[in-house]
């Protein structure tokens, strides 16, 4: 009997928490062993549990994975997360690729030096408003169905929601002219794996605080 | 119903596009190019709404115009089963290319770093590749013995790595030196009759980026 997933990462959003998101809404229970220190991730590299030396790294059926991508490739493939075939997920991936560019400057912004925050956060601000929301609202309104691809729940919902949420972090008045995107932020944070995700004592995590930020960048000696 | 030849928008050289033009090229699909030169044309594409997130590469394929370099290639490799046989093969090709793809993408950059930092960034790239990548790649050719990375046939995997270990060829050319399987590796897949084509002169493999070519992507992209 294969046992649960287990997560390799540090205690925080960092590059896992889609893959947290995309478990959750699955509703595939998981477990995590967080990397504290240093000498954490060494000991995960020293025993070749990790293909690239980095981390997420996803103990799931007899496999190691890592690399983002292909993680979320594989959950959504196996929870029928991935569309019905080639084209649909053609339109998965591709979706799913504009919800990671921009959700790698906002998960980036906290890097950033402090000098250049504002012009950064400008950069985030306008990307959202005139390049990826409407992308997005745009698709939902073409074909009128309540979510982004053949008309069912899918990994592109997922990631599209769990995004909605760090840009509402960064300004809810973001989200004001996207009345589509709203109705499916609420239809999807409804669905019963996902409304327990969302309740506090899931294993979502919170934002990233300062105490936070420097753990993570003295276990990744980051300067 | 006559199907029509793929139809590359991207300007004339290399960047995000020519791993779309070798995994097309390997599977002996013939495409087009309109190759774009001023930013007019990039305001064409996109008032037009031909670009889902308003970027280029994009591909007019099967009636769709695919936007996000790894969306198309995973079409072009499912389409033509460069994919594995099946999900356990296709996680094993995702993790392979993901991570050769974090090193192409320090190629891609390469050209548009400022002049002080190109050369460290070469010292940056060989070291990545013989430390991070190239040993894992050689273990698992090692190990099977096989001619392919994944499952003894041509993948998407395979065609990526080649792309990558010539182009860093270019700028370090002993990089492989520590490496047997990946030189063996490296003729055998170049010796692929279509793949032997695309490295023909004459084929619509891109040369190395020049300052022609970062000139002409800063006048169509730079605000």
């Amino acid at each position: 009997m294969a046992g649960k997933p287990l997560l390799h990462y540090f205690d925080g959003r960092g590059r896992m928490e889609c893959i947290r998101w995309l478990l959750a809404a699955a509703g595939v229970e998981f477990d995590e062993k967080f990397i504290e220190t240093s000498e954490d991730l060494d000991k995960l590299r020293n025993d070749g549990s990790l293909m690239f030396q980095q981390v997420p790294m996803v103990e799931i059926d007899g496999m190691k994975l890592v690399q983002t991508r292909a993680i979320l490739n594989y959950i959504a493939s196996k929870y029928n997360l991935y569309g019905r075939d080639i084209k649909e997920r053609a339109l998965i991936d591709m979706y799913t690729e504009g919800v990671c560019d921009l959700g790698e400057m906002i998960m980036l912004l906290p890097l950033c030096p402090p000098a250049e925050k504002d012009t950064k956060l400008a950069q985030i601000r306008e990307k959202t408003t005139n390049r990826y929301l409407p992308a997005f609202e745009k698709v939902l309104k073409s074909h009128g169905q309540e979510y982004l691809v053949g008309n069912r729940l899918s990994r592109a919902d997922v990631h599209l929601v769990e995004l909605l949420y760090y840009v509402e972090e960064v300004d809810p008045s973001l989200l004001a002219s996207f009345p589509l995107l709203k109705a499916l932020k609420s239809r999807v944070s409804n669905l019963p794996t996902v409304k327990k995700f969302l309740q506090p004592g899931s294993q979502r995590k919170p934002p990233l605080d300062e105490k936070s930020l420097e753990k993570a960048m003295k276990i990744f000696r980051i300067k | 119903m006559m199907s029509t030849k793929p139809k590359l928008h991207y300007p004339n050289g290399r960047g995000r596009m020519e791993s779309v033009r070798w995994v097309l090229a390997a599977a002996g699909v013939e495409f087009d190019e309109e190759f774009l030169e001023t930013k007019e044309q990039l305001q064409k594409l996109q008032d037009g709404n031909h670009l889902l997130f308003q970027q280029v590469p994009m591909v007019e394929i099967d009636g769709m115009k695919l936007v996000q370099t790894r969306s198309i290639l995973h079409y072009i490799a499912d389409k033509h089963h460069l994919f594995g046989k099946d999900l356990k093969e296709r996680t094993l090709i995702d993790m392979y290319v993901e991570g050769t793809l974090d090193l192409l993408e320090l190629l891609i950059m390469h050209p548009f770093l400022k002049p002080d930092d190109q050369q460290k960034e070469v010292v940056n790239m060989a070291q990545k590749a013989i430390i991070r990548y190239f040993p894992v790649f050689e273990k698992v050719l090692r190990e099977h013995g096989q001619r392919f990375l994944v499952g003894n046939q041509l993948s998407l995997a395979d065609i990526i790595l080649l792309q990558t270990i010539l182009a860093l060829e270019e700028k370090i050319p002993n990089v492989l030196s520590a490496f047997p399987h990946l030189q063996e590796f490296t003729v055998k897949i170049s010796n692929i009759p279509t793949i032997k084509k695309f490295l023909e002169p004459g084929s619509k493999r891109k040369p190395p980026p020049d300052d022609i070519y970062v000139r002409t992507v800063y006048n169509i992209f730079m605000p």
